[in-house]
């Protein structure tokens, strides 16, 4: 592939809307009540959307023909290069709101600075992306506080969910090569930049929601390049089964 | 069951600018924020608005049925109010 | 009032609805006229979210991204018309949250076809065409029913539902247009979706209770009988455009009526499953009660700090 770099480093971004789409599917019908229910689907499909829009233009810069789906679907567990954090289990609603909402900041910085793009094609899609994780921010952090400023219960399961949560979230930092290069190239964020304001604005949340911010040092990495949690192989079970059972067929 | 139920709010929605806010449903939300998130999500999905007001149920006073003989049957027999009433020949024209 | 009183108001109460005004939550109503509504548009409102669960269960397994999309977004729609009718419900002066407790302590029905599994993908194709088409059957007349509310909410369904067939009807022909093996599945969908989508119109008219007071109340504009052929002759060419075979060896064009004969439906089946021996209707009902259990503590949360935003303004203001 002539552009193998920015063919990774788009797969990067576009696994993470993946796999946390998948994630929030899983839960359509399961929600609290029926207003978040909707809600959450409703961010299940703005991942959807982007996962579609990077993965035809993914298609495109490998010129051999592979479609969305078979970017999304026939790959292999260590081929896929989303952050650990999205691949979490929606063990309760604080869990699946405290991953959403620690993906969520990161995303929406990390869009803001992707519009600046030279990548033409990349800076108009995180045009796009933007309006709906901005709007997502505001759903998982207004959620945050009223979970921690909510009943003793909330607060301390919003709270362990958080705790368990945090040590994903430096990954969320970490360069692969191809996104080194395409930093260089003027293509890809430098995440890096991004890590303290990050932390700056995740923990105002949480001291706005009245919950502590975790002081964990220890981290876990991998998923960026392929090493992940136990969790992916079954998410993928699931996303891939048509594809594998019945191979080579249009649906 | 718990009794801490959401309260219901009433949904108004512009469709867009020019035209007025319409009573599109309702809906249950904790709060007044969560209220219009709610509204966005659950009746906004198909394009349908560029404006939300959001008013919980409780706070909107509605008139009795049973005086609608008092309240607008009155209006019935003043026909002078609407311009069909005057005469005008057929042939004065812009009025 | 006197019961004299009593009937001049049902009278005249029966004449508006003859005259096709509409009926409004603060106008006075018969008593029977609110329970009935309430049975049935909670009913309907039960039948979408039950009905979420055999479609959602195969959105993590949708075999493309579009098709992923397009049933997440027919589910969601789903949760959308069941919150539409619980809302015109709550305008007879019920609450959601009793509505809820009817369903899962199974005082409350919903559409028994919901208690049969979705095996594989051709069932999301089986479900959208069929048991939307015959959904949409029952729910069109509803449109101009004599209820304000409900009719509202029904326009609206209507108007999102019209996608929905579509959808399901596209997967069935691309099966059926597919490989012998997808073809199969779609054939096997048809025939484990078909009887009980024939049974979804309800009992025959000489077995239902509730036809003639409905009629009279715009909540039903034709029997469940005549809706269940209008379903069959319609559905009939459609399966001929898939290629696909009903699973009816009885079906015959009857030249006379101008309509399908068909065969016997298995009654007994259908009262199975009403009763709550359907083969799914345990499962479907531990699912929503499990979803409504493990969200209680959210929407407590939720509520609670609403109160405390509240009384800190309030502080701020004095």
């Amino acid at each position: 592939m002539k552009n193998e770099n920015l063919y990774n480093y788009i797969l990067g971004i576009a696994d993470n809307s993946l796999i946390l789409g998948q994630r929030l599917g899983e839960l359509c019908g399961h929600g609290p009540n029926l207003e978040t229910d909707i809600a959450c689907t409703n961010i299940s499909l703005d991942l959807f959307g982007q996962v579609r829009s990077y993965f035809q233009y993914a298609g495109k810069i490998a010129g051999d023909g592979r479609s969305e789906d078979d970017i999304a679907m026939l790959r292999k567990e260590r081929d896929y290069k989303n952050v650990l954090l999205v691949e979490q289990p929606n063990t309760n609603f604080a869990y699946t709101l405290g991953r959403q909402f620690l993906f969520d900041a990161y995303h929406l910085m990390f869009l803001r600075e992707l519009q600046k793009s030279t990548d033409l094609t990349l800076s108009a899609i995180a045009n796009k992306c933007i309006k709906e994780v901005s709007y997502h921010e505001r759903f998982s952090s207004d959620w945050i506080k009223r979970l921690g400023d909510g009943t003793d219960e909330s607060k301390a399961k919003i709270q362990e969910a958080i705790n368990d949560l945090w040590m994903y979230t430096d990954e969320l930092f970490h360069q692969t090569d191809a996104d080194k290069a395409m930093v260089a190239e003027g293509i890809g964020v430098d995440v890096t930049q991004l890590k303290d304001a990050y932390y700056n604005y995740v923990s105002e949340v949480l001291e706005a929601a009245t919950l502590q911010v975790p002081e964990s040092k220890y981290f876990h990495k991998g998923g960026k390049h392929g090493i992940h949690t136990e969790h992916l192989g079954y998410i993928l079970a699931e996303l891939q089964y048509m594809q594998r059972a019945y191979p080579n067929m249009q649906w | 069951m718990s009794t801490k139920n959401w309260p219901l709010w009433e949904i108004f929605v512009r469709s867009k600018n020019g035209l007025e806010h319409r009573h599109f449903g309702s809906l249950h939300a904790a709060d007044a924020e969560m209220a219009l998130e709610n509204a966005r999500d659950v009746y906004t999905r198909r394009n349908e608005g560029v404006s939300i007001w959001v008013v919980e149920s409780k706070h909107i006073t509605a008139s009795n049925p049973e005086n609608n003989g008092e309240l607008f049957e009155p209006a019935q027999d003043k026909v002078y109010r609407h311009p069909t009433f005057y005469d005008v020949p057929d042939d004065v024209k812009h009025m | 009032m006197s019961e004299e009183q009593i009937k001049s108001l049902e009278r005249q109460f029966d004449e508006r609805i003859a005259r096709d005004e509409k009926i409004e939550p603060k106008d006075w109503m018969p008593e029977k006229y609110r329970k009935t509504h309430i049975r049935q548009i909670s009913q309907h409102a039960h039948s979408e979210i039950v009905g979420m669960l055999p479609e959602g269960n195969w959105i993590t397994r949708a075999p493309s991204l579009r098709r992923k999309v397009a049933l997440l977004a027919k589910v969601q729609d789903e949760a959308g018309h069941g919150l539409y009718l619980y809302s015109a419900c709550e305008t007879l002066g019920v609450s959601r949250d009793e509505l809820y407790e009817q369903l899962h302590s199974g005082k409350a029905k919903y559409s028994s076809i919901f208690n049969y599994p979705a095996l594989t993908w051709a069932d999301m194709g089986a479900i959208g065409w069929l048991v939307d088409g015959a959904a949409i059957i029952n729910q069109v007349p509803l449109c101009n029913t004599s209820y304000g509310p409900y009719a509202r909410a029904m326009i609206r369904v209507c108007k999102e539902e019209s996608f929905h067939q579509r959808q399901g009807f596209e997967i069935m022909l691309k099966l059926a247009n597919g490989t012998p093996e997808q073809k199969e599945m779609a054939q096997d969908a048809l025939n484990r979706w078909w009887w009980p989508s024939l049974m979804m119109l309800g009992p025959t008219d000489d077995k239902s209770v509730h036809t003639e007071q409905s009629m009279k109340w715009k909540l039903k504009r034709k029997t469940n009988d005549e809706l269940r052929q209008q379903f069959i002759d319609q559905t009939v060419p459609q399966a001929d455009v898939l290629g696909l075979t009903i699973p009816d060896p009885d079906l015959k064009w009857n030249e006379e009526r101008q309509s399908y004969d068909f065969g016997a439906i298995d009654w007994d089946e259908f009262w199975q499953v009403v009763k709550g021996h359907g083969p799914m209707n345990k499962e479907r009902m531990k699912a929503r009660v499990g979803a409504w259990e493990r969200g209680e503590w959210v929407r407590d949360a939720a509520m609670a700090h609403a109160q405390k935003k509240q009384e800190r303004k309030e502080k701020q203001a004095v």
